[in-house]
């Protein structure tokens, strides 16, 4: 970065330090850079986690707690979405990750109270079984940082 | 053996976390030591792997179940590299948070490994 000459610029290059999207044209829409990139990270291992938890189970046994695995595939499902928007970038993917992220915060919640309130509909734990504990809590902190992080990126 | 290995290898993986926890808050991009610490821990992962495979094949069972044991292994050894990838492509102080945050997610899964084959 050259050296800033104003103040206005220098305010200017600390934004970019801090957000890393200074790069190029249009990269207010390059979702996956910066702080988007730890997104992009965390989101691709918790469609991982999930999606291979789900699998592994479904397949073992299925019976046993069919509802927590098809919650445990939901949100693997979701994950994958929410992934794949942030790398594609743009306008679209921006507004339909926040709706993701939404849907996921809401699934967080529910499932999470559902679990607490019922526990007998539940003989196995989902990746959002008590708000996420079981994985520190990741499930329900992400999704409320990639909200912020696409509303800051709208502008 | 098992339980020695996945010590050290969780060892080295808060300590990774830690060093580039540390180059984010110093606002630093991950740098070749970083990468060289990397491999480090990389190499300390593949060798769990293949350790456990022999394991495997020489008629032990882990507690939990194979198939989540070896998912778990591919998983501790792909972790790091991963998130090494993703942080050589961002030159800023984030990706020595993504690096920073693979290596919490292989110490994470490090503990699981040791319960599924212990429990």
């Amino acid at each position: 970065m050259p050296e800033p000459t104003t103040q206005d610029e220098a305010q200017d290059g600390a934004q970019e330090e801090r957000t890393g999207r200074g790069r190029g044209a249009g990269a207010g829409f390059d979702l996956g850079q910066g702080p988007g990139r730890l997104l992009v990270w965390l989101y691709g291992v918790f469609t991982v986690a999930a999606a291979s938890r789900s699998i592994v189970q479904m397949i073992v046994d299925f019976d046993r707690a069919p509802l927590a695995y098809v919650l445990s595939a939901a949100a693997a499902l979701v994950y994958a979405f929410i992934t794949y928007s942030l790398v594609r970038g743009g306008e679209q993917a921006r507004s339909a990750a926040l709706v993701c992220c939404a849907v996921e915060l809401a699934g967080v919640v529910v499932v999470g109270t559902w679990t607490l309130v019922e526990p007998s509909a539940f003989p196995d734990a989902t990746v959002w079984s008590d708000y996420g504990m079981d994985y520190l809590f990741i499930p329900v902190i992400l999704p409320v940082t990639a909200m912020a992080w696409l509303r800051r990126a709208e502008r | 053996m098992i339980g020695a290995l996945t010590l050290a290898a969780g060892l080295a993986a808060l300590a990774l976390a830690a060093w580039c926890g540390f180059a984010f808050s110093r606002d630093q991009p991950t740098k070749d030591w970083h990468f060289i610490g990397m491999a480090v821990v990389t190499v300390l992962a593949l060798l769990q792997l293949v350790i456990g495979v022999v394991r495997l094949a020489g008629g032990d069972k882990p507690g939990q179940g194979t198939a989540i044991f070896v998912a778990y292994l591919l998983g501790a050894a792909a972790a790091v590299p991963a998130a090494g990838f993703m942080s050589l492509a961002e030159r800023t102080r984030w990706g020595s948070a993504t690096a920073a945050a693979g290596a919490v997610i292989l110490a994470v899964l490090e503990v699981r490994l040791y319960d599924i084959w212990g429990g």
